[in-house]
């Protein structure tokens, strides 16, 4: 048998039928789901009369409208709350388990499905998001979807997909102190651009990514989409086996030998041939800020700002032109001299307790700075928080004046109460530095957990490195 | 789903790469349960002056006029042409809800993020890749005259100018197949629910963990 990629493994092994120009129904094994892209498509089932075809794929929770503060009295904004409780009505109806707002294990749906080890390597994973991607750290094909294929997922457990093509990153040798997953993804976007990856599912390989923990592996997939593919993935080795040993989901006793057996078999044959393959230098990567308004818009942290009048292409130089504009920047200012308002640490990028970790090493018995307004830290789930809380990282937090926060999607697409004003600059551990992302006129710029603490405590951008 | 065969549409020009789903509907319009209603905030940040919120009345509140799709001469678009990258980020199906409500029924461009793409077909709306050079030479045509339209007809995959130029698109025969006939894709499916249950069978016996 020819050398396969783990992306012909994970695709082979859940082709259940195909149509001649190469469409192919392709098996569902987790069907994770939240409140924002789930209401139409119960909807659909229900008028339709179909039945859910498999309740015990699916696991649901609600993360982009709930609020970070206050839980006690609710969520006061009537439209949220609906939507909030037409999951938890769905949920109870159709028999699908839903960890609700007040529940510990409640969380933004990619920090809660690995946590709670319901995504397992070899698995299909899908959820009407597009950082589904993140949960391919684990040796899993995983890749967001639209509505009307969670609809489509929740009648049939399949999908009508083509496969993609194969991209490999090759990441060899030692980052630097101070140089995170969420920098290699910046660096490999900042490269390839964001759509350097359409049509293709990125696997990530190398020495870095071997080294890397789980929590960074998830960091890395996740912004997979920002450049463009709409799965990642890493190929399931001892990092991943004993970081879900004794998970709830995760399979025990006689069947965890049988599963890990098979889990061992799930990375790329030697000689396995890619459409691309792209290679880089681990040690060359320094730290990464954005400075515009879509995540290929990023320098090293000792970088300025671009100079559009220098981009030969027209598309890209008003692009840039644009961008600059609409976050007030001018050309060839050093990063580290950008001042910042405010500062977001959290989301399914960089919510998870390592996360926690690092930003909490580097605001240890400093202060925020006085221009720097309001300084986030919201958990990633409300067991990221329990146990950062063990560890009395909160208390490191709140003595240096970052707010303290629960669970939730948050200031990272601002659905709920957190949320820039116009004109407002943030350094955000998020995923997103679109126009408006993290409310209306507001500029975001995307760094790691120890780069977002570091520039709350400067009050600017500063190298970590 | 709408049958899509063929559409003679006036075309509006968006003129900037990149087109994230963020753009096409901020977060705050997402909080609906509905399928439907979204058109009136498509492009929202771009498109008023005031800051939008759901529910509010969109005839009363100040529009952008240099942004294209308040101007006279593209109002009743059916045809949007675009630049690379359109529909990047999110995968909120709300941005294809709120331009096929808005009144599109084809996107030109050069490109597109794969789930967005594959979104459009779920919706009858028809995103067509063209070069870049011919979608250039049709942003220069739009502008130069107004009232600028074309006809997309799927059946020979083919867009004509009013020049009579026929520009040639690929699309997946399969998608094709859907979307002349309006097929439902679970519809489809269920057809081969004996498929499934055997794969299914076979698949959870091998990994009795799942």
């Amino acid at each position: 048998m020819n050398a396969q990629t783990l992306y012909d493994k994970l695709w082979n092994s859940h082709v259940v039928r195909q149509e001649a120009d190469g469409t192919a129904l392709i098996y569902i094994d987790r069907h994770l789901v939240h409140e924002v892209t789930s209401p139409q498509a119960f909807e659909g089932l229900k008028l339709s009369g179909r039945k859910l075809w498999r309740s015990a794929s699916m696991l649901a929770v609600a993360d982009h409208n709930v609020p970070t503060a206050n839980r006690a009295a609710g969520i006061t904004d009537p439209i949220a709350r609906l939507q909030v409780e037409t999951l938890n009505n769905n949920c109870a109806e159709l028999g699908v388990t839903e960890f609700r707002m007040n529940d510990v294990r409640q969380g933004v749906v990619h920090v809660m499905g690995p946590e709670q080890g319901a995504t397992l390597p070899g698995m299909t994973v899908v959820c009407g998001d597009s950082h589904t991607s993140t949960h391919g750290a684990f040796g899993a094909l995983a890749f967001g979807i639209g509505t009307s294929e969670v609809e489509h997922v929740m009648a049939t457990q399949c999908l009508l997909i083509k496969k993609s093509r194969a991209m490999q990153v090759r990441v060899e040798g030692d980052l630097r102190k101070g140089v995170t997953a969420k920098d290699i993804a910046l660096a490999v976007i900042g490269q390839i651009g964001t759509a350097g990856g359409t049509g293709y599912a990125i696997e990530f390989a190398g020495s870095a990514i071997r080294k890397l923990s789980m929590e960074g592996r998830m960091t890395l997939c996740n912004m997979a989409i920002e450049a463009g593919a709409r799965a990642g993935m890493i190929a399931a080795d001892d990092t991943t086996i004993s970081y879900l040993k004794g998970r709830p989901f995760a399979p025990q006793g006689e069947l965890w030998e049988q599963a890990v057996a098979y889990w061992k078999t799930l990375h790329s044959d030697a000689g396995a041939v890619y459409d691309c393959v792209i290679d880089f230098d681990a040690a060359k990567i320094k730290p990464q800020v954005t400075w515009g308004t879509s995540p290929e818009m990023v320098v090293p942290v000792d970088g300025r700002v671009p100079d559009p009048a220098l981009m030969s292409d027209p598309v890209k130089r008003e692009g840039a032109e644009r961008a600059l504009q609409y976050m007030g920047l001018t050309a060839n200012t050093p990063m580290t001299e950008i001042y910042i308002d405010k500062v977001f640490i959290g989301s399914c990028t960089n919510g998870r307790i390592e996360d926690m970790r690092a930003a909490a090493a580097v605001a240890a018995g400093k202060k925020v700075a006085k221009n720097v307004q309001l300084a986030l830290v919201v958990p990633g789930s409300g067991l990221v928080k329990q146990q950062a809380e063990l560890e009395g990282l909160d208390k490191i937090f709140t003595a240096a004046g970052f707010e303290w926060r629960d669970a939730g999607c948050s200031m990272c697409l601002a659905m709920n109460a957190d949320r820039l004003s116009q004109a407002e600059r943030c350094a955000s551990t998020s995923n997103r530095n679109f126009e408006g992302r993290q409310g209306p006129g507001g500029r975001t710029h995307l760094v790691s957990p120890e780069m977002a603490a570091a520039a709350a405590i400067a009050g600017h951008f500063v190298d970590v490195s | 789903m709408r049958k899509f065969t063929l559409l003679d549409g006036l075309v509006l020009p968006l003129d900037r790469a990149n087109v994230d789903t963020d753009a096409i509907i901020p977060k705050q319009f997402l909080k609906s349960i509905s399928r439907s209603g979204f058109g009136p905030y498509a492009f929202d940040e771009w498109r008023y002056l005031d800051h939008g919120e759901p529910g509010m009345d969109c005839s009363k509140r100040p529009l952008n006029p240099e942004f294209s799709m308040n101007q006279a001469r593209y109002q009743g678009a059916q045809i949007l042409l675009a630049r690379e990258n359109f529909g990047c980020g999110s995968s909120r199906e709300h941005a294809p809800w709120a331009l096929e409500d808005f009144g599109f029924a084809v996107i030109i461009a050069p490109s597109y993020a794969d789930i967005f793409f594959n979104n459009c077909f779920k919706n009858g709306l028809l995103p067509i890749r063209l070069p870049e050079d011919q979608v250039d030479a049709l942003f220069k045509e739009v502008e130069a005259k107004p009232g600028y339209r074309l006809v997309v007809d799927l059946e020979a995959q083919t867009i004509r100018t009013p020049a009579g130029v026929a520009y040639k698109f690929e699309i997946e025969a399969f998608r094709k197949h859907c979307l002349l006939n309006g097929l439902d894709d679970i519809g489809l499916t269920l057809q081969h629910v004996e498929a499934i249950k055997t794969f299914e069978t076979k698949h959870r016996a091998a990994q009795p963990w799942l």
